[in-house]
């Protein structure tokens, strides 16, 4: 039943809270090489992390979500397992997790309004709808040598001929967990948990030292 | 290390991804109030250990985290086939024991074609190996 749901905006750009992403600490702690500066030379993988993101996990049948979303976001579900859809500026997309669950990903202050939305769209359907944006951050990774970096510390195939654009996996990362996918034919993402974003941003820094790793600072969307 | 089927992921993933969970088919008995000691003690903890073809649950953990159902050969660790959860493996123990004897069956049907001096489209190795051994 949607109406015995409590459902609230969980953001705190309202409130005089002032919101650090999950990788604020590693920032200072482990520092941010720019991109380029290593040795005058070019890097050739570059990451940046896109915080405060809003991110839904939905659970139920296909059919009546696919319904759902379609109507209130303009995008379709993933019918196909490992797969991921985008929609036309790039800002909100939707991954196939499991058989009945998907993650959804749209700006933050998209969330409660979309979540709301989505809500009334599917009545009394037997659905759930987590917002886990507080749980995991978005970390890009881009540049010639971004497969390479991955090729180190996953056991799934990222060569970029099979890891195609559109595609979209949860997997081991460097002995963690992660979901990676492949929005467009310039970059991967990385969706790690909160717990564990230092320990991966670490792990990237090391790992990409020999492309010359940098961080992109303009990829940090801080909430208004 | 293992590449495995998951079925609802559709794709090969590798071992690390997946964890064992145990005998498959596992009925728990539907009266569990008036059900026999020994019948509820059996469903809890008693399970099968057999040397040749085995149905286990496995989990997809970092992945769909999903359960699903492997038929697995416990000699050689080969893993015949992986099925959803609902269905039924398609090859079992028995399944492969009538496929023994109809092999065994047709060798022995080929050895005696063989022994007249023809040999017949479709013979086995072991056919084959033993009209050389004749000419031998
Ligand atoms: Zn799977």
């Amino acid at each position: 039943m949607s109406n015995s749901v409590h459902v609230y905006d969980a953001r705190t750009d309202h409130a005089t809270v002032t919101a650090e992403s999950p990788l604020a600490y590693s920032f200072q702690r482990s520092g941010m090489p720019a991109p380029g500066d290593a040795s005058g030379e070019e890097s050739r993988a570059v990451i940046g992390e896109r915080a405060f993101l809003g991110h839904l996990i939905l659970r139920g049948g296909a059919i009546v979500l696919d319904e759902a979303l379609r109507e209130v976001l303009g995008i379709g579900l993933p019918g196909r397992p490992n797969s991921l859809t985008v929609d036309a500026d790039g800002q909100r997309s939707v991954q196939w997790l499991s058989p009945d669950e998907w993650l959804l990903i749209v700006p933050g202050d998209e969330t409660f309004g979309l979540e709301t939305r989505l809500r009334a769209h599917l009545g009394g359907a037997h659905v759930a709808i987590v917002d886990v944006s507080a749980g995991q951050t978005l970390i890009e990774l881009s540049g010639e040598a971004a497969h390479e970096v991955l090729m180190k510390s996953t056991v799934y195939d990222v060569d970029p001929h099979t890891f195609t654009v559109g595609k979209g996996v949860t997997t081991l990362f460097a002995k963690t967990s992660v979901i990676l996918r492949r929005p467009d034919a310039s970059r991967w993402e990385l969706i790690v948990r909160r717990s564990f974003a230092d320990y991966v941003y670490r792990w990237l820094l090391d790992a990409g030292e020999e492309y010359g790793i940098g961080v992109a600072r303009e990829s940090r969307h801080e909430p208004q | 290390m293992f590449h495995i089927y998951c079925p609802y992921c559709e794709e090969l993933r590798e071992e690390e991804e997946f964890h064992p969970k145990g005998q498959a088919h596992i009925a728990r008995p539907e009266e569990p109030d008036t059900c026999s000691d020994e019948e509820w003690g059996d469903y809890l903890f008693f399970r099968d250990n057999p040397r040749g073809i085995h149905h286990e649950m496995w989990l997809h953990a970092v992945g769909c985290r999903k359960f699903f159902n492997i038929t697995r050969n416990t000699v050689s660790y080969e893993i015949l086939e992986t099925y959803k959860m609902g269905e039924q493996p398609t090859i079992t123990a028995e399944h492969l024991a009538r496929e023994e004897k109809n092999a065994r069956e047709e060798k022995t049907n080929n050895a005696q074609v063989a022994e007249g001096g023809q040999q017949t489209v479709g013979a086995s190795d072991a056919a084959v190996a033993s009209v050389k051994g004749a000419q031998a």
